[in-house]
This record gives C-alpha cells, sequence and structure tokens, in this order.
C-alpha cells in the first residue's frame, strides 16, 4: 500500500529530525486538555456528537477531516471562540490541567490568554509591527515600555520572524508578506505567554515555502506550548504531529499516534479518508 | 462540417444602437445637473463681485462715510470684520460668521459623543431582535424628517423648555472651580438651544454614517482581538474604533456641513439676525487669550448664524442687499466646500493606510 507507506516515510523523517533535535520522546506525555462528551450546536444544528479525547501536554495533535466534519468547531470549543456565535451551546466538559473552563466562574478573557489561537487567514491589525505583538501584553495590563520591547523581542524571535523585521518594528504589519504575516500573527499569540496554541489551518492559504517555514516553527515550538492544529493537508499532518485525530460527520472517528494512524487505522472511514478514498 | 458562425448581425447592431442611445441620456443627465449648479454658482459669484456703481451726491456725504463706501466692495476685508448694518455697504458678517463657528463647534461636541456611542452600543452591544429592528428604521426615518419639525421641537424643549421655569425663567450659577458659569433656564434663543436643535438634527446622520463604518470593519479583526484575551471594551477601543475612524469623521464632517447649511430650524427657534456683537463677545481669535471667560459664557448668548442673515438680506427691499447677500453665500458655499473636501482627504488618506 504506497499511500500508507508514504506516509509512514514522513513520520520516519520527522521522528529522525526528533532524535536529531533531542526533543524527548512522545511517551512521557501528561494530559493538557481533556474533553469529555462534547455535543455542540449551532442553533437547530449538531455540529459535534459525543467527543471524548485528551490532548496531550507539549505535543502537537493534529485534527484531520473533510471540510464540514467538525474539526473547526471541536478547536474553537477549546478557548470558547464559539462563544461570539450567536446560539452556539453545548454540553459535556472541557478540562484545562482539569478545570472546567465552561464553569461560570470561569473568566474567558484569562482562559483566552492561557489557550492562544492562530488562524488561517492572517489578521495583522492595522499596527506597527510591535504594536502588534505588544497587543496581548498591553490589554493585559503591561505598560513597561521596556518590557513590552523584551516580550515582543522574545516573541519575534520564537515565532522565528526576528530577523527579517528587527530594523522595522515600526512599519505597518500590512507591508509584510503573507507568510510572515502568520508568523506574526502566531508571535503576537505567543506574547500573551499561553501553555496552549490552537492553530486553524494555518498554513492553508501561503505558498510551499511559507508552508514549510510555519511547519519547522510548530516543531520547535512544541518544546514549549501544547498545540493542536487543525489542517486539510494530511501530509502536513504526518509531517508535524505527534498525534492524530479523523472527524468525521461531527464525530471523533479516531485518535491515535500520528504513525499509528495512518499506517495501521483501526477505522474503515479512516483507513478510506487517509488512502484518497472520499474527502 | 458546419459552417463558421457569421460574425456580423444586423439585429446585433440594432442593440448596440439602443445601448448607445441610453448612454447618450445616462450622460445629459449628469450633465444637467451639473450645468445648473455651475450656472447657479457663476451667478451667485458675479453678484457678489460686482456693485452697482454707488450714486455719488458730491458734498452731501461727510469724508468718513465715503471712504466706507469707497472701499466698501463685498467680500472686502471689511465685509468679515463689519456687522450688519442698515447701509448695504457698510454690512458685514462678523457675527454670523463667528456664530455659525460656534453652532458647529457645540453641534460636533453634542453629537459626536452621543451619536458615536449609539452606533457603537447599536452595531457591538445590542442583540440582533426587534428591538435593534425598531430603532434602526426609526432612526432611517429620524433622518428624513424634514428640519422644521426639529425647530419646533428645539423651541418647545430647549428654548422654552415646556415653561417649567415659569415667566421670567431661572439663572442657575455652576461653579466650575475656576469661574462661575451663570446658566439661563430655559436656553431661551441661545446659541446652546441651536446647537441641541442642530445636534438632534443631525444626530440620525451621525449615528447611521457610523454605524457603517463600525460595520466596514473585518469581524476578523475583532476575533483575532478577542483571542489574544482582550475584552470587548479593549477590542472596541484599540482595534475597532480606529479602524472604523475615518469613515465616522466622514460621516460627522458631511452632517456638520449639513448642519452648517440649515436655516430653517434656527428660524423656529427664533435666533436673531439683527445683532451687533458676537458670543461671548470674541470678535477675534486674540479676545479668547484677553477674556477667556468669554468662551464659557458664549453658549447662553444670542447668536445669528450665516444661513440665517442670508436669508434676511435677500428679503431686504434694497437691492444692493441682494449683492451682500450673494457675498454671505460665497462664504458660506467656500466653508462648505473646504468642509466636504476635508472629509474626502480624510477618507482616501486613511483608505491607503489601513486595508485589508
Amino acid at each position: 500500500m504506497t499511500i500508507m507507506q508514504s506516509f509512514n516515510e514522513l513520520v520516519h523523517q520527522r521522528q529522525q529530525r526528533e532524535s536529531a533535535k533531542r526533543i524527548r520522546p512522545v511517551e512521557t506525555e501528561v494530559t493538557k486538555l481533556d474533553v469529555r462528551n462534547l455535543n455542540f450546536f449551532y442553533g437547530e444544528k449538531q455540529a459535534l456528537f459525543d467527543v471524548s479525547m485528551t490532548v496531550a501536554e507539549r505535543a502537537v495533535t493534529a485534527f484531520i477531516g473533510p471540510s464540514g466534519c467538525g474539526k473547526s468547531t471541536f478547536l474553537r470549543a477549546l478557548n470558547r471562540m464559539n462563544d461570539i456565535i450567536e446560539g452556539a451551546h453545548h454540553n459535556g466538559t472541557v478540562l484545562l490541567e482539569g478545570q472546567e473552563i465552561y464553569a461560570p466562574d470561569v473568566d474567558v478573557v484569562a482562559l483566552r490568554k492561557r489557550v492562544g489561537m492562530v488562524f488561517q487567514k492572517s489578521t495583522p491589525f492595522p499596527k506597527s509591527i510591535f504594536d502588534n505583538v505588544a497587543y496581548g501584553p498591553k490589554i493585559a495590563g503591561q505598560r513597561n515600555y521596556k518590557t513590552l520591547s523584551e516580550i515582543v523581542e522574545q516573541s519575534l524571535k520564537r515565532a522565528a520572524l526576528w530577523d527579517e523585521v528587527k530594523d522595522r518594528l515600526q512599519d505597518s504589519a500590512l507591508a509584510l508578506s503573507g507568510g510572515q504575516q502568520q508568523r506574526l500573527c502566531i508571535a503576537r499569540a505567543l506574547a500573551t505567554n499561553p501553555d496552549v496554541i490552537l492553530m486553524d489551518e494555518p498554513a492553508s492559504a501561503l505558498d510551499p515555502a511559507s508552508t514549510a517555514r510555519i511547519e519547522d516553527l510548530i516543531f520547535e515550538l512544541k518544546q514549549n506550548y501544547t498545540i493542536v492544529i487543525v489542517t486539510h493537508n494530511m501530509q502536513q499532518a504526518a509531517r508535524i504531529s505527534d498525534w492524530t485525530a479523523f472527524f468525521y460527520q461531527g464525530y471523533l472517528i479516531e485518535k491515535d499516534h500520528t504513525q499509528k494512524l495512518f499506517t495501521t487505522p483501526k477505522k474503515k472511514q479512516t483507513e478510506d479518508y487517509i488512502t484518497g478514498r472520499f474527502g | 462540417m458546419s459552417a463558421p458562425a457569421k460574425l456580423q448581425e444586423p439585429e446585433l447592431a440594432r442593440r448596440h444602437r439602443i445601448g448607445k442611445v441610453f448612454e447618450w441620456l445616462c450622460c445629459g443627465s449628469t450633465w444637467f445637473g451639473l450645468v445648473v449648479l455651475a450656472v447657479l454658482l457663476v451667478s451667485v459669484l458675479w453678484q457678489a463681485l460686482t456693485w452697482p456703481a454707488p450714486k455719488v451726491k458730491p458734498g452731501a456725504s461727510g469724508p468718513t462715510v465715503a471712504k466706507a463706501e469707497d472701499s466698501a466692495i463685498p467680500l472686502s476685508k471689511q465685509f468679515f470684520t463689519n456687522y450688519d448694518s442698515r447701509h448695504p455697504r457698510r454690512a458685514g458678517i462678523l457675527a454670523p460668521i463667528w456664530g455659525s463657528l460656534w453652532l458647529i463647534g457645540l453641534v460636533a461636541l453634542l453629537s459626536v459623543p452621543i451619536g458615536v456611542g449609539s452606533a457603537i452600543y447599536l452595531e457591538e452591544y445590542a442583540n440582533e431582535g426587534h428591538f435593534k429592528r425598531l430603532i434602526q428604521i426609526n432612526l432611517s426615518n429620524l433622518a428624513g424628517v424634514p428640519s422644521v419639525v426639529y425647530g419646533i421641537l428645539g423651541l418647545t424643549a430647549f428654548v422654552r423648555m415646556f415653561g417649567l421655569f415659569g415667566k421670567g425663567g431661572k439663572t442657575l450659577v455652576l461653579n466650575l472651580g475656576f469661574t462661575t458659569l451663570d446658566v439661563p433656564l430655559p436656553f431661551e434663543r441661545s446659541l446652546i438651544a441651536g446647537a441641541l436643535t442642530l445636534a438632534l438634527l443631525v444626530l440620525p446622520t451621525v449615528i447611521v454614517a457610523a454605524q457603517e463604518a463600525l460595520r466596514a470593519v473585518p469581524s476578523s479583526i475583532r476575533i483575532a482581538s478577542y483571542a489574544l484575551g482582550a475584552t470587548q471594551w479593549q477590542t472596541i477601543r484599540h482595534q475597532v474604533l480606529p479602524a472604523a475612524m475615518p469613515g465616522i469623521m466622514t460621516g460627522v464632517i458631511l452632517a456638520l456641513s449639513r448642519a452648517m447649511g440649515e436655516a430653517a430650524p434656527l428660524m423656529m427657534i427664533g435666533a436673531l439676525t439683527f445683532i451687533a456683537y458676537c458670543p461671548g463677545e470674541i470678535t477675534n481669535v486674540g479676545d479668547i487669550f484677553r477674556n477667556p471667560h468669554g468662551l464659557v459664557d458664549a453658549p447662553f448668548d444670542k447668536f445669528t448664524a450665516l444661513p440665517l442673515q442670508v436669508y434676511n438680506w435677500i428679503n431686504r427691499p434694497q437691492a444692493d442687499y441682494q449683492h451682500v447677500a450673494a457675498a454671505g453665500i460665497v462664504v458660506l458655499l467656500t466653508i462648505l466646500l473646504l468642509m466636504n473636501t476635508a472629509a474626502i482627504v480624510i477618507r482616501h488618506k486613511f483608505q491607503k493606510s489601513t486595508r485589508w
């Protein structure tokens, strides 16, 4: 089965890179997010059916599946971005380090500081590069310019953008290229010092070179952050993720180590999807 | 093998002709408006710049009068520094210019915070529903209410305050710390009554313009801001408002220029035309520094405004006043044109710097 072999190859390459960079093995994971029996509704329409899943700390978890399968809804349920949508409601529990994030005493603003998000379309604010990155800490009350500069520098370095923009921090962020804008959005998310970063198809609007840079970046970031990524691209999931979850029609069909899911899927639907028989 | 399709058809030529005719008709309608406007402008300008030759009565008038008449061409310096006069050649627009400036300033101070605040509430906070729809429909209706009606409202609500303060009225003395302020109640025919009336008149326009500007801010900006842990207020304050500002400014300036040109509501509230002082006794910029207290007194002084003054001049029997009126119109139009230009410049400048 050649498709499976090629996925196997991708996963293998990644593992080699990991050992080359001495990233600790995946097996020692701690559960960061624990979702139990989550049903999600947009008004009358049910988008997620009884989804239960754990997300491991300091690892990359990828969600794959055809359009409309609920993977983005599930991602947005993890930092309550769905709250903005009128008529959205749910039942079930979502625990972040054991705390229910939908509990009445939880402040969404505090939650979103800990669970950052990067969107499919890069959304730089029409401000300078510096102000874009400094925005999160600033609204959280950080006024000290020196501290802000340090945060900006550190975040841009972590997002692998510092060298390209260090001489023009006061330029408009809109003047950056698409790939740079997306890395800026990642830097902006890092600046609020989150534990978890949710990425909704962060590379789908980018050219292959920029995509490769984002993938490298995700690879680096997982040493310090828990990353959950939604992707349309199965090769991408195989290249960067430790865990992969396959969603179909609002159901979580299967979640496993990326290598296992792509080489020996347990469910027929998963196999059909990753071998390209539908979706 | 079929024959190649023909590239000419007589039927097509007829359709093209109809298209051409329509194009010419549309072009004609455009030019109709432009030509009429141009004729109006040229005739007003002509009237404003020319006087009939003064009737010289040798020896009859004193040297001072003769001097004034000699130099008193409309739109001269004196036109801007003189009060209204019974002699057309000495009539000026000092009082109405300051009156109009005060009006515009006060209307802006009143209508911008209220208008932008309502727009923010409606666009950012209010839930979709019957209540919001009701407000929305009423807003568009209010924007179409004739200005005279606002005048009557202003007369009752601000000039007379429903007669709440009895016959003579009362004076409220406010201690502002650095100075005291005498507020006459009701407001009578003061600037503040006029400004409140005009502010009501332009509010629907300001709200609708601000709403459109807010709506044009892409929701991705809001969502990105929320995702960084911003509260709704922080998102509005730091992202949405700055992005919508050019649109709001454009709408506000256009609304203010409408307020500037309104005569009817001011006439209803009984603004005077023949007055020989400026609000707060400020007749030039220097007076503001000489008598800063005038700034807080001014809103409660009686006033006149440019469109009212022009209307008044046109109604006078002497033919010379037609020229004075024309000069007033030229000044009014120039100010309006400058305001509209400012609106266009602002819109243009910010369109370049913010795009998504």
